[in-house]
């Protein structure tokens, strides 16, 4: 398929348009959580468990009450009655799921370091500061479990009540004696485990919260820095019992958010537990030292993928086995997100048959959730490593065995071995195009040079292919996997008397630049100019309906919405239209803005003389309403997936054990594109969070549960030193799912980054012996890599 | 204590505790919520303004440490025709996605076209190691830093 299945003939769609949403940002005039004024806010401090796990037994509080600012003070038995669920986790995977009580300030014991004890409430945010110190906690300090195989085994038992620290078990096995029967007849069986460590989300902005009460209508709003004002709401409401139709949460301009802001935060509820209870605003902003302890973490799992080949590399079956930690608690989607790879461990690669299981375990360590591609790059990464050390077995190059593999493109629709219907695809078109761009064969020739003069220097090459699924999702298969919401997008398109236009949209934005998407989008179909068009977001009192944005979902479901809204409107307008030319409506065609009966280029009425008349309603046709709105809900059929070829080149110093990405080029398909200029900016963010776990980033806990890495001078977010240009390119295969033909693609460049650069790092150092590397691959790590396969220099 | 500041060419008094950091005095007793906190470890560069025309880490310098001087924040950079060359670049090249790092970010590279004149991508790089951006990977940045330094 070629760019002509575009459904856009406005010529503003797949122009890269600067971004509506820059001026704002570039001043200083956005408005951030921590930049909002609130006459008489009240600050609210945290204080912290020390420990991983520890017996409370008591916390006294007068201190703190003592210090000067400081209004009152609260242990976990201080607000017992206020809650009036836990803090919720909406997807319960499986029935006899485990689950504990996690309520926002701990009673009885804390769980992990970092897990609320207390909280102090003060006139400033540096007499909350203050008050911290004066609360005092005595502790029975515990034994920690901090890591899966010490949970798994039980030794210590987290939530005794649980009677195990197992909390689930999830199979998806559809043939188990297919796959059984398909290793033994295997030429080849690889079996490869790959640890995923922890990450640390690290938006720039940390988060925050404030509540502003009305104690007396009852009234409440609450401001997140959230990515999901909507369900917030929902849950929030049921959390503490308030009136859903009395709180209103508006998530301001959010400072990026990767996952780590699609969460109900004991914080939120916390704020709003005291809001009340004070009657005045109360907030809080999060440091970014706190937030190892109060955000999410995502990844933290270890995988062993099993693969089935017959003697030409072909691929016969797929076997992944998880084992993933969810921290102390389990948070909104945690138990999910090794659930969005299940699907996915067989990668592009057209296989008979597949079988997965995850184990997931709680541990004392901060609970985790999705972050960035939430498990589609682990599934991406366990696949990818496994057919490069396939192509080993087998002698064939990295690209070849995929090649060899890749689910062919009149497959299309294909029904996938666990169950999925890929949408549409088309793959080695794009693992050609990555190759070119990489220069494929000039750095494979100077990497045989350099091999062959004995150079310390080491050149490696990495692919990685991928596909995902994303654009989250039909309803009905989020209840076949027990998630407790839906998947679909509200959208709500209003044409003003003056012919500007609104959009109001269930997404919540937090960097992505929709502001600038939907408006081309509809502006493309009504023929204004994108300026025209604003679009209101993220406030539950102007846009009440919505799911939110995370999973790649935005432009799928919230845009396909949009665009059906502006179908639907046009369809009026051209009611109304065809009653001033007195024509027949599916006569009229809609060009430029202006109504034109098809075959008579003088009857024309312009969309603004038709807004207006819409609002006049001094002579509408016979049963048509004032004004031109339209509301839509889009659940879609499917998700979407996206796909794409990523490769790497490092190099490495033997000596020192130094990795350098000194090149790195991606061919990417997210079908149709609206933006291009929005699509390569997701990209290159995607890929350098993808690099960064390969290379950098880890949060480190020593053996008593404590993070190591808990501020950004020892958690390494790549700073633009580290980093190199990319080189992008695309092709264009349209989703038939989706009336536009879009794909997800804010999770991509993540999800394929990671094997790739390790597929890299492994290759340079394969001449040494070394067959396989833990992330992130830090000098020491890879020198001892070096050092037990006995090989290198010294 | 008594601090008196130039903020973006006007004189700022504010009675605040000695304790109080440059970047909310900034924030808390001016309002001048542009200049972002991304961290507690001077790592990050969220915060970064130009103080006495060299940019500044302002959460890395008290408020009262700040007596006396010129400081220039986010806020301060367009002017009366528009915004600044370096703001105008970070637009065109799509060199900002959430907009959180964005005004440390400019700030800084409006110091660093400053101080280095024909710096080439490397050079970008290493001087803006300081500010982190988690959105953009960079290369949008550096970018907009080569075309408003030209
Ligand atoms: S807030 Fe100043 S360097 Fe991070
Ligand atoms: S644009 Fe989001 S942190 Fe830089």
């Amino acid at each position: 398929m070629t760019v002509t299945d575009t459904p856009f003939a406005g010529g503003i769609v797949g122009e890269a348009r600067l971004r509506k949403e820059d001026p704002a940002l570039l001043t200083g005039e956005a408005k951030f959580i921590d930049d909002l004024d609130l006459p008489g806010a009240l600050w609210v401090a945290c204080v912290r468990s020390p420990h991983a796990h520890a017996r409370i037994n008591s916390v006294d509080t007068s201190e703190a009450l003592a210090v000067a600012g400081v209004v009152a003070a609260y242990s976990g038995e201080d607000l017992a009655d206020t809650w009036v669920a836990p803090l919720p986790c909406a997807w319960p995977v499986t029935d006899d799921m485990k689950n504990p009580a996690h309520f926002p300030v701990a009673q009885g014991k804390a769980n992990y370091a970092g897990d609320i004890v207390a909280v102090v409430v003060a006139t400033s945010r540096y007499a909350a500061a203050d008050g911290l110190e004066g609360v005092v906690v005595d502790y029975e300090p515990l034994d920690a479990v901090v890591s899966i195989e010490d949970a798994e085994s039980d030794r210590v038992v987290i939530h005794e009540d649980l009677g195990t620290n197992v909390s689930y078990e999830w199979p998806l096995i559809p043939d188990p004696e297919g796959v059984d029967a398909a290793f033994e007849a295997a030429e080849h069986h690889i079996t490869e485990t790959y640890v995923h460590q922890r990450l640390i989300p690290a938006p720039m902005e940390p988060r925050g919260v404030a509540v502003v009460p009305a104690p007396h209508n009852g009234d409440m709003t609450l401001y997140s820095s959230t990515q999901i004002p909507h369900v917030l709401k929902v849950m929030a409401a049921l959390t503490l019992g308030v009136p859903e139709q009395k709180l209103r949460v508006i998530a301001p301009s959010v400072g990026g958010g990767f996952g780590c802001k699609l969460n109900v935060y004991a914080e939120e509820i916390l704020c709003m537990a005291l809001a009340q209870r004070h009657g005045v605003p109360v907030r809080w902003t999060e440091s970014r030292t706190e937030a190892a302890g109060s955000t999410i973490q995502g990844r933290a799992q270890r995988q062993t993928i099993e693969l089935a080949a017959d003697a030409d590399g072909k691929l016969t079956a797929v076997r992944a086995t998880l084992l993933a930690d969810m921290g102390a608690y389990l948070q909104l989607v945690a138990p999910g997100v090794p659930l969005l790879g299940a699907f996915l461990y067989h990668g592009l690669y057209d296989v008979p048959l597949y079988s997965f299981t995850c184990k997931s375990v709680f541990t004392n360590l901060t609970p985790t959730d999705a972050y960035r591609g939430a498990g589609r790059p682990e599934a991406t990464y366990a696949i990818e490593r496994g057919m490069d050390a396939l192509a080993v077995a087998v002698g064939v190059g990295a690209d070849e065995i995929r090649s060899r593999n890749f689910i062919p493109t009149e497959k299309f629709p294909y029904d996938s071995p666990a169950g999925l219907v890929f949408d549409s695809g088309n793959y080695q078109p794009a693992l050609d195009r990555a190759k070119e761009l990489i220069g494929w064969d000039a750095r494979m020739a100077e990497q045989a040079e350099r091999r062959a003069a004995g150079s310390t220097t080491h050149l490696g090459l990495g692919i990685s292919t991928y596909v995902e699924m994303c654009g989250l999702a039909p309803s009905r298969v989020l209840a076949s996997l027990n998630y407790g919401a839906g998947g679909w997008e509200s959208a709500t398109v209003r044409i003003l008397p003056t012919c500007k236009v609104q959009v109001v949209t269930g997404a919540t934005p937090h960097g992505q630049g929709h502001e600038t998407c939907w408006s081309m989008i509809v502006a493309d179909r009504l023929g204004v100019d994108p300026d025209d068009v604003e679009v209101l977001h993220s406030d539950t009192a102007i846009s009440p309906l919505g799911m939110d944005t995370y999973g790649s979902r935005s432009l799928s479901v919230g845009g396909t919405a949009i665009w059906m809204a502006t179908e639907k409107v046009v369809e009026k307008a051209a009611t109304i239209a065809a009653h001033m030319l007195e024509a027949n409506p599916e006569d009229l065609e809609l060009t430029g803005g202006v109504f034109s009966v098809k075959g008579s280029p003088d009857a024309e009425v312009p969309l603004a003389g038709v807004a207006f008349a819409a609002f006049t309603a001094h002579d509408l046709p016979d049963g048509v309403e004032p004004n031109l709105q339209a509301q839509v809900t889009w659940d879609p059929p499917n998700f979407t997936f996206p796909f794409g070829a990523h490769i790497a080149v490092v190099e490495i110093d033997e000596v020192t054990g130094a990795v350098d990405l000194i090149d790195y080029a991606a061919c990417d398909d997210c079908g149709n594109q609206i933006n291009p200029m929005i699509v390569e900016g997701q990209v290159h963010g995607g890929i350098v969070q993808g690099v960064a776990q390969a290379l950098w980033e880890e949060a480190v806990y020593d053996e008593d549960g404590q993070c190591r890495s808990a501020n950004l001078a020892d958690y390494l977010v790549p700073s633009a030193a580290e980093c190199i240009d990319m080189k992008l390119d695309h092709t264009v295969t349209p989703s038939p799912t989706n009336p536009m033909g879009v794909k997800g693609i804010g999770e991509a460049g993540t999800i394929a980054s990671t094997p790739a650069v390790m597929n890299a790092v492994v290759d340079a150092l394969r001449p040494l012996g070394v067959t396989g590397m833990a992330m992130p691959a830090s000098p020491m790590t890879v020198r001892r890599a070096i050092e037990a396969a006995g090989g290198g220099a010294s | 204590m008594e601090v008196s500041v130039t903020v973006n060419g006007e004189v700022r008094t504010a009675d605040v505790e000695p304790r109080t950091l440059l970047v909310h005095f900034l924030r808390d007793d001016l309002g001048l919520t542009g200049t972002n906190i991304g961290c507690d470890t001077s790592s990050c560069g969220a915060c970064t303004v130009l103080v006495d025309g060299r940019s500044a880490k302002s959460c890395t310098m008290l408020a009262v440490q700040a007596d006396g001087a010129d400081v220039t924040t986010i806020e301060g950079l367009a002017g009366e025709d528009g915004l600044h060359p370096m703001q105008e670049a970070f637009h065109e090249c799509h060199a900002l996605q959430c907009g959180y790092c964005t005004p440390g970010m400019v700030m800084a590279a409006v110091s660093l076209v400053d101080e280095y004149s024909d710096m080439d991508a490397d050079g970008v790089r290493e001087g803006l190691e300081g500010n982190l951006c988690r959105c953009t990977g960079y290369q949008n940045i550096v970018k907009a830093v080569l075309a408003a330094s030209e």
